[in-house]
């Protein structure tokens, strides 16, 4: 038994993974080598422990059954919420360019770790649970309370510390894992209507052809509406719509910034439109095959910031260019069709909407951290998957990897079968 | 909840084509970044960290016709700061007020550069002594954008001597500055002034090189060399002057600071400017780097007025030296023989009208030809000669002969001389409606007298009526001054006969002799031919300009030399100046003139 579950260990996960954590290495090495040595010179070292401890744990977690592992989810659950409460309660501490948020959980003044990374594991594994315990596909907005009060919980918790990037992973996780379940569009799209009416409260006009296809959307094609659903979401957009304006006074200045920065970062080139800049300038002047290992210039005269965490993925493209960056993303991508696949071949529901979670969850760190590096996303704060230094962050994508090598175990067919 | 295989296996698929579209775009953005706008990203980023610092070209050298340099080089040292920030500069400097002297005014005059040329290093000291930089280089750990370079130094070996045509540089002004926005120029730089150095500014600046600094996002200079290719200064071409160096420092002994004026030594030739002085003078490098506020304020008191040139921007009544002129224009018409005399004798004093027009000398002249008139200076002669001219003939010759006119000498700015207009000009109804209409009744026909003498509405400047003599010197052509070495330019200005010539030269010649004017100013061995004047002062009617123009050797004049001698009273002062001039340049250039003439 123990020696055939070997056997059939993804070995075309393992090896993707391996790869970018290598790749991941010798890139904060290389952001550790500028002009002026300081202190993240050493930080590849630290992280190389990490990647051994988490590549333990996968091992360790790969050994587990998928009932164990479901019936995990809700203690895993509960402790993460604790943890992310105790944060709010006192034990949370900012670090770095983020003094004044609470997103370490310290004790006696020692850093432990990032609550948030355990909490996103625990949310898929928890949502996972709640969207199997029904037999049914989620089909008006009455399903989905126990799904929304699920993340919200969480969501709430991390928005509080405040950490706007968990937040979107989040919400990313809640969306894609109920497309899994099969969720229809239509539902998806009401679901996400108030976030919509948000956004286009902006402009009046916008707004009002939004919420007159939202109407239709609500009574249309369906012989017998659900009154409350309709309501429910009406009501949602209005005061969302309206509220919107209200909102954006009382975000905190720099989250106002950042949005701003984002729409136009030319407009306040010096300070908080710097980093857009300098990341897209380092990212550009790579060329073809960039300035060579440890030789990119923004990041050696620290033109680059935070080139050790949010901004690593410029680093590539300074210094190996577009091969590099197409390495990269070709990595990404391909542990990302791994995890999906994984998810297809499952063979419970339950293993399935983890796997699919799992590869959401990282998708959205992805897409966010490097679009954010070329100027398609605001600056969020959100690190890279296996490229970022991070030990909670590393553990996370390393627990998840185990996961998925257990999931891909289980499934049908041959774990080595590859397609899309 | 359906999970049929199927169905999960759509689901999948559909999961699959977004993510490797949504990796697709992602992906085409890097190529368009990386590749299709990697030049203006990586223009961007060397931008972010290249410090262009621009390399001073040392100014071109001005040599004298014997090689001799007149304005040089030597080295130098400039101070400048790269700040960190714009707002981080006044702390530096403050700091750097601790160690070094360093004024307000110096500090104030630092953050106006720096505004002017944010990006490029700002001038601290562009003129430091060895002491000032070898402290702040002790120092340099605390100053971290300290750029402390060794510049090319504008020197002049004879300070005062040359200062009256060569000119000063010193530090570009923000006028110059806004005018020159597209050759180049920048704060704290050094730019030519005045004279020669304003002149041919653009030909001496020679081309500045760059040398690139590396710097870090906070402004700390990491790596000074080796980041770029140097682009190395282009030196200014040298300029060859006609200046007579060792005439020149004699000149200026000659005047000293007891004598104000000016004194010009042309060669009647070529009219290169042999010499060019014009007292008191400055000391131009006292300017390099910034003149001091005591001494560019003492320059600015003196009632004696140092900075203005005296040979080129002052206008004076020409007097006597003008009545060749005269003589000229009557011979020319034919008005008067060389061995004429005057129906009125000189009595000291001519009644014309109304009006007594006195002679110079009250005893009077008795009756004189054209050729003692001019020796002895005879006013009544010439108010004749005047008359018989008329207003317009004088104009309209006076024109002719460049009296009104600038002479394009190479140093500005130069005076235009006035003089009334000829028939042609349209300024002429102006003047003849002036001096015929609206004139006062009893002298409006009173003008060609006062012309006749050189009074009246005419001014020359030094410069001019030594050009006029060069015209005098040859046969009749005027030579414009050049003080840079180039092809003469040469203007017939009157034409007489060879012995109408002749007979002038012996009259000028007289002039030196004990029968004339000057007799004390004659040089032994040398004949020597010229003209007194007396210029009345407009602003002191009891101290009057001596004058003095005058050739030598006389029957094949090597020289021309003018003196005017601002309060000299009367001309044999600045004739026996004039004397040493030509005395000290003849016995010079040729070891005994041989010339047997009279």
């Amino acid at each position: 038994m123990h020696s055939r579950r070997f056997a059939i260990t993804d070995w075309q996960l393992v090896t993707i993974a391996c790869a970018l954590s290598a790749f991941g290495i010798a890139m904060l090495y290389s952001a550790g080598q500028v002009e002026r040595t300081t202190a993240f010179a050493g930080l590849w070292r630290t992280q190389l422990q990490w990647l051994v401890l988490g590549m333990g744990i996968a091992f360790a977690v790969s050994r587990a059954s998928p009932r164990l592992i479901e019936l995990m989810a809700v203690p895993v659950y509960v402790i993460s919420i604790v943890l992310l409460l105790a944060l709010m309660l006192g034990l949370g501490s900012g670090a770095g360019t983020a003094e004044s948020t609470k997103s370490w959980l310290t004790i006696g003044g020692r850093r432990l770790g990032q609550p948030s990374e355990l909490a996103k594991i625990a949310v898929v594994l928890m949502l996972a649970k709640t969207l199997t315990s029904r037999r049914e596909t989620p089909n008006s907005l009455m399903d989905l309370w126990k799904p929304t009060v699920v993340v919200g919980i969480p969501w709430v918790l991390v928005m509080s510390q405040p950490d706007l990037g968990t937040a979107m992973v989040l919400v990313g996780l809640y969306f894609a894992m109920l497309y899994w379940t099969g969720a229809s569009w239509r539902l998806l799209l009401l679901v996400a209507s108030p976030g919509i009416s948000l956004v286009l409260a902006f402009s009046t006009e916008l707004w009002g052809a939004w919420f007159l296809l939202l109407l239709a959307l609500l009574f249309m094609g369906r012989k017998k509406p659900y009154i409350v659903d309709a309501a429910v979401i009406i009501v949602a957009n209005l005061v969302l719509g309206v509220g919107a304006p209200r909102m954006w006074d009382s975000l905190k200045d720099y989250q106002k910034d950042r949005l701003i920065v984002f729409l136009n970062p030319e407009k306040d080139a010096r300070a908080a439109g710097y980093n857009i800049i300098q990341s897209q300038v380092a990212i550009g002047s790579g060329g073809w095959f960039g300035k060579g290992y440890t030789q990119g210039t923004q990041k050696r005269l620290s033109f680059l910031p935070q080139h050790h965490t949010d901004f690593i993925f410029p680093v590539i493209g300074e210094e190996l260019g577009f091969a590099g960056v197409m390495a990269g993303l070709g990595g990404l991508c391909l542990l990302l069709l791994r995890a999906v696949r994984i998810a297809t071949r499952s063979l419970d529901p339950f293993t399935g909407i983890v796997a699919f979670g799992l590869a959401s969850g990282w998708f959205v760190h992805v897409i966010v951290n490097i679009g954010m590096t070329v100027g398609l996303m605001p600056i969020t704060g959100i690190p890279l998957p296996f490229f970022s230094y991070g030990g909670s962050f590393m553990l996370a994508c390393w627990i998840s990897v185990g996961l998925l090598v257990r999931i891909s175990a289980a499934g049908r067919g041959r774990a080595d079968a590859f397609a899309i | 909840m359906s999970f049929h295989p199927n169905e999960v296996a759509r689901r999948g698929r559909i999961a699959s084509f977004v993510l490797i579209a949504i990796f697709g775009a992602l992906g085409a953005r890097f190529f368009s970044m990386q590749i299709l706008q990697h030049s203006a990203y990586v223009l961007q980023s060397d931008k972010n960290r290249l410090n262009e610092i621009p390399l001073p070209a040392p100014r071109g050298v001005i040599y004298d016709r014997t090689g001799q340099v007149i304005a040089e080089n030597v080295p130098g040292y400039t101070v400048s700061i790269l700040p960190q920030r714009r707002d981080s500069l006044p702390v530096v400097l403050d700091r750097m007020a601790r160690l070094v002297p360093l004024s307000p005014d110096e500090h104030a005059a630092t953050m106006r550069r720096y505004r002017q040329s944010a990006p490029l290093p700002a001038v601290v000291f562009s003129n430091a002594t060895f002491e000032v930089v070898s402290i702040l280089e002790e120092h340099r750990v605390e100053f971290p954008g300290l750029i402390i370079q060794s510049v090319p130094k504008r020197h002049y070996p004879d300070s005062s001597a040359a200062s009256a045509f060569v000119g000063y540089t010193s530090e570009i002004n923000e006028q110059e500055l806004a005018a020159r926005v597209d050759s180049g120029y920048r704060p704290g730089q050094q730019i030519g002034k005045s004279g020669l150095e304003f002149e041919y500014e653009a030909q001496l600046r020679g081309r500045d090189g760059t040398r690139f600094l590396e710097v870090n996002a906070s402004g700390r200079v990491v790596r000074e060399a080796g980041v770029r290719a140097v682009l190395a200064p282009e030196a200014g071409p040298a300029l060859r002057t006609n200046i007579d160096m060792d005439l020149q420092r004699f000149v200026a002994k000659l005047f000293g600071d007891s004598l104000i004026g000016a004194a010009i030594a042309l060669d009647p030739t070529t009219g290169g400017v042999l010499a060019l002085h014009s007292a008191p003078a400055y000391d131009p490098n006292r300017f390099i780097g910034g003149v001091s506020e005591a001494y560019y304020e003492r320059l600015r008191t003196d009632r004696r007025n140092p900075m203005y040139n005296k040979a080129v921007q002052g206008a004076y009544a020409p007097g006597s030296t003008w009545k060749l002129a005269t003589a000229i224009m009557a011979l020319e018409r034919g008005v008067v023989r060389l061995n004429e005399r005057m129906p009125v004798q000189c009595d000291g004093g001519y009644t014309f009208g109304n009006r007594r027009f006195r002679c110079w000398d009250r005893a009077g002249h008795g009756n004189v030809t054209l050729r003692e008139a001019l020796a002895k200076s005879c006013d009544v002669y010439f108010y004749q000669l005047g008359l018989r001219l008329g207003l317009d003939s004088i104009a309209a010759a006076g024109t002719r002969m460049l009296f009104g006119d600038r002479t394009g000498i190479d140093l500005s700015p130069e005076s235009r001389s006035s003089f009334p207009p000829g028939q042609d000009s349209a300024l002429y109804k102006y003047y003849v409606d002036r001096f015929r209409a609206s004139w006062w009744r009893g002298q409006q026909d009173g003008e060609p007298l006062n012309l006749a003498i050189g009074q009246g509405a005419n001014s020359q400047t030094v410069v001019n009526m030594a050009r006029f003599y060069t015209a005098l010197a040859s046969d009749g052509y005027a030579a414009k001054p050049e003080i840079v070495a180039r092809d003469p330019q040469r203007t017939k200005i009157f034409q007489l006969t060879p012995e109408q010539t002749e007979a002038l030269r012996v009259a000028m010649t007289e002039v030196l002799s004990e029968r004339g004017t000057a007799g004390s100013a004659a040089i032994r061995g040398v004949p020597f031919a010229g003209k007194t004047g007396t210029a009345q002062n407009p602003q002191d009617p009891t101290r009057d300009h001596g004058w003095f123009v005058g050739f030598a050797p006389t029957n094949e004049p090597k020289v021309v030399v003018a003196v005017l001698l601002e309060f000299g009273q009367h001309g044999y002062l600045a004739a026996r100046v004039a004397a040493r001039i030509v005395e000290h340049y003849l016995k010079a250039s040729v070891a005994v003139p041989s010339t047997t003439g009279q």
